[in-house]
């Protein structure tokens, strides 16, 4: 009732008097929707924005208990120390490897799984195997982690166990540095392969059936229909998928490579991330910490925008 | 019928459906195995996908009861279901009112500009330092806020929201409107009402990230009474943190694997319980997602 009464008392006085600019009527007519956004607002300028401008700390040599206006301008002597450093290539070659293997291993994997899921008929199978590989989506990075260590584990571990009993030396596989990507990109997916399908399997439902039912009168068989027909219809979802993972080559999570690296396999391991954090919250170099990081957004950065621009081109969809 | 049946591909596609499903369940029946097992059979690493007890077919919830009894996994327990309640009934509201004044962006002051604002968070943020400087400077370490706050709004679930409210027939708002309710007054006794499975989903997208969340607890939390399950989860299974357990794996009344993937399957079966029945609500999210933003 009492948003009618103050509707009334708003129009009333304003309709003779137009002389009210526009953008005070504007902003009448949006109060209700600027009190809705506010809780947003905030967020977004605290927890997105603010430590945005906290990205100035890379190009100062920012000491906790001086301030960040009174600590001094460094400049780019923070990226220099970096790429100075001995190991500063190495980490950016192995977040780059890390994400490229992953792409290649992991990218087919869901593509494949649809495809085969839908050619069956059976229902109720087809959603048991759905739901069964759905599931380790939905596991956190820690227990990923934890159920590979202890599969993996020298005392005892299954993985272990089996590779030993077909003659395979795997008493140490978690330290050993040339084992990590493997370990890193068959878990992921392990973990990634069912979700990643539901893409796919959704672009497949939309495939005209009459097409096969034409291209079977004509005497095409499963495989010449697969090729012909099923492949170029899920093509744009699979060049868009692609992309968008190209994208995000440079943008390696860190959790799961801080939780399964030690300090035995940083030859493999180590990413700019981990590094990061490392630097940034163990050492309490700061700027440093926050220079390194600025260095992998902006690469990231530019990736996506390039990844964008090609996938507007090649396929018209784009992400903004 | 039966002969068309049975064909090569069939069989091939048969072999590799299960093989996927073997290979999926595999490590969650052999944990859940090893966790139920007696000592003994987990010691000689005896135990497959099945449990057992003096080399026999048996289970025992003793693990369980060890592992819930200790104080520290308690209390983690209890923060990570206060931490994801809060955070999703936090998030639930800060993203649906955005999202929804979002969704109006022509009468929102400012409303394309802020649209603009929240899609850059998707592909640049500030990092992981100048983030827990501002939670430090904020007044927030170590406290309960630092976890729930920085994850209330999503760049991704706020787009997933507002196309959904974009659908929403513009009729039943402006008879709403009609009837003296404000965007408020629309919003909660209109739109919310019909909107329950985008808040399912989202919410259920936040839970769940809340419930596995990691880094932030990692950086933000000092204090061990306020660490959730996956920092203890990650003491306990990867750094072999067992002074909680302190005489446990000496004495060999429980072995160490078995209290270590027991308490994995702790904080596992909570999700492994519940996501059958909401997987339609997670297989939605993705589908309204991947409908461009």
């Amino acid at each position: 009732m009492r948003a009618t009464k103050n509707a009334a008392a708003e129009v009333l006085p304003n309709s003779p008097a137009s002389a009210k600019p526009e953008w005070l009527k504007k902003l009448s007519d949006g109060k209700y929707l600027l009190m809705l956004v506010l809780p947003s607002v905030i967020c977004l300028a605290l927890f997105y924005y603010f430590p945005m401008y906290g990205l100035v700390i890379a190009f100062k040599d920012y000491k906790p208990f001086i301030g960040l206006w009174e600590s001094e301008w460094v400049g780019f002597e923070n990226f220099i120390r970096f790429f100075n450093y001995k190991y500063a290539w190495r980490m950016i070659r192995n977040t780059f490897l890390l994400s490229f293997w992953s792409l290649l291993w992991g990218f087919p994997a869901p593509i494949i799984l649809a495809l085969v899921l839908n050619e069956v008929q059976n229902m109720k199978f087809k959603k048991f195997v759905q739901t069964i590989s759905y599931m380790p989506h939905f596991f956190s990075t820690v227990i990923v982690v934890g159920l590979v260590t202890m599969l993996l584990s020298p005392t005892g571990g299954l993985i272990t166990k089996a590779l030993e009993s077909i003659g395979i030396e795997a008493t140490n596989i978690l330290a050993d540095a040339r084992y990590f990507r493997t370990i890193y990109i068959a878990s992921g997916i392990w973990q990634e392969l069912g979700w990643g399908a539901i893409v796919y399997l959704a672009a497949l439902t939309n495939v005209d059936p009459q097409l096969y039912e034409a291209a079977t009168i004509d005497g095409a068989g499963k495989m010449r229909c697969l090729w012909s027909i099923t492949l170029p219809s899920i093509a744009p979802t699979i060049i868009t998928m692609l992309l968008l993972r190209m994208g995000s080559l440079f943008n390696v999570g860190f959790e799961k490579a801080f939780l399964l690296q030690s300090p035995s396999t940083y030859e493999t391991s180590e990413i700019i991330a981990t590094y990061v954090y490392t630097q940034g919250l163990q050492s309490n170099s700061f700027s440093y910490g926050t220079a390194v990081g600025l260095f992998n957004s902006i690469v990231s950065l530019a990736l996506v925008i390039i990844g964008n621009y090609v996938s507007k081109t090649v396929s018209e969809t784009s992400l903004w | 019928m039966v002969g068309k049946k049975f064909t090569l591909g069939w069989i091939l596609r048969n072999l590799f459906l299960w093989f996927v499903v073997f290979v999926m369940l595999f490590p969650i029946l052999h944990m859940i195995s090893v966790s139920l097992s007696g000592t003994w059979d987990v010691v000689t690493n005896s135990i497959g996908v099945y449990p057992k007890i003096d080399g026999k077919f048996g289970a025992t919830l003793a693990t369980y009861k060890f592992v819930l009894a200790k104080p520290l996994i308690f209390t983690a327990y209890k923060n990570t279901i206060v931490y994801t309640v809060l955070g999703t009934a936090v998030a639930l509201f800060v993203l649906s009112t955005g999202a929804y004044a979002l969704s109006k962006s022509n009468r929102l002051p400012g409303g394309k500009t802020l649209n603009i604002l929240v899609l850059i968070t998707m592909f640049f943020s500030g990092g992981m330092i100048p983030g827990f400087l501002c939670i430090k400077w904020l007044g927030l370490l170590d406290t309960i806020w630092a976890i729930v706050l920085p994850h209330a709004f999503g760049a991704y679930n706020c787009i997933i929201m507002r196309s959904f409210f974009q659908g929403f027939p513009k009729e039943i708002e402006e008879s709403g409107f009609l009837d003296g309710l404000n965007d408020i007054g629309v919003l909660w006794y209109l739109v919310l009402p019909t909107s329950t499975a985008v808040l399912a989903t989202i919410g259920l997208f936040v839970a769940v990230s809340q419930w596995n969340g990691f880094m932030g607890p990692l950086i933000y939390l000092n204090d061990e009474k306020k660490y959730p399950l996956q920092i203890i989860l990650r003491q306990i299974v990867l750094e072999s943190v067992m002074d909680e357990f302190e005489g446990a794996a000496r004495d060999t009344t429980f072995a160490e694997n078995s209290i270590k993937y027991a308490t994995i399957a702790v904080a596992v079966i909570p999700i492994i319980a519940v996501y059958p029945f909401l997987q339609k609500y997670f297989v939605k999210g993705v589908m309204i997602g991947s409908v461009k933003g």
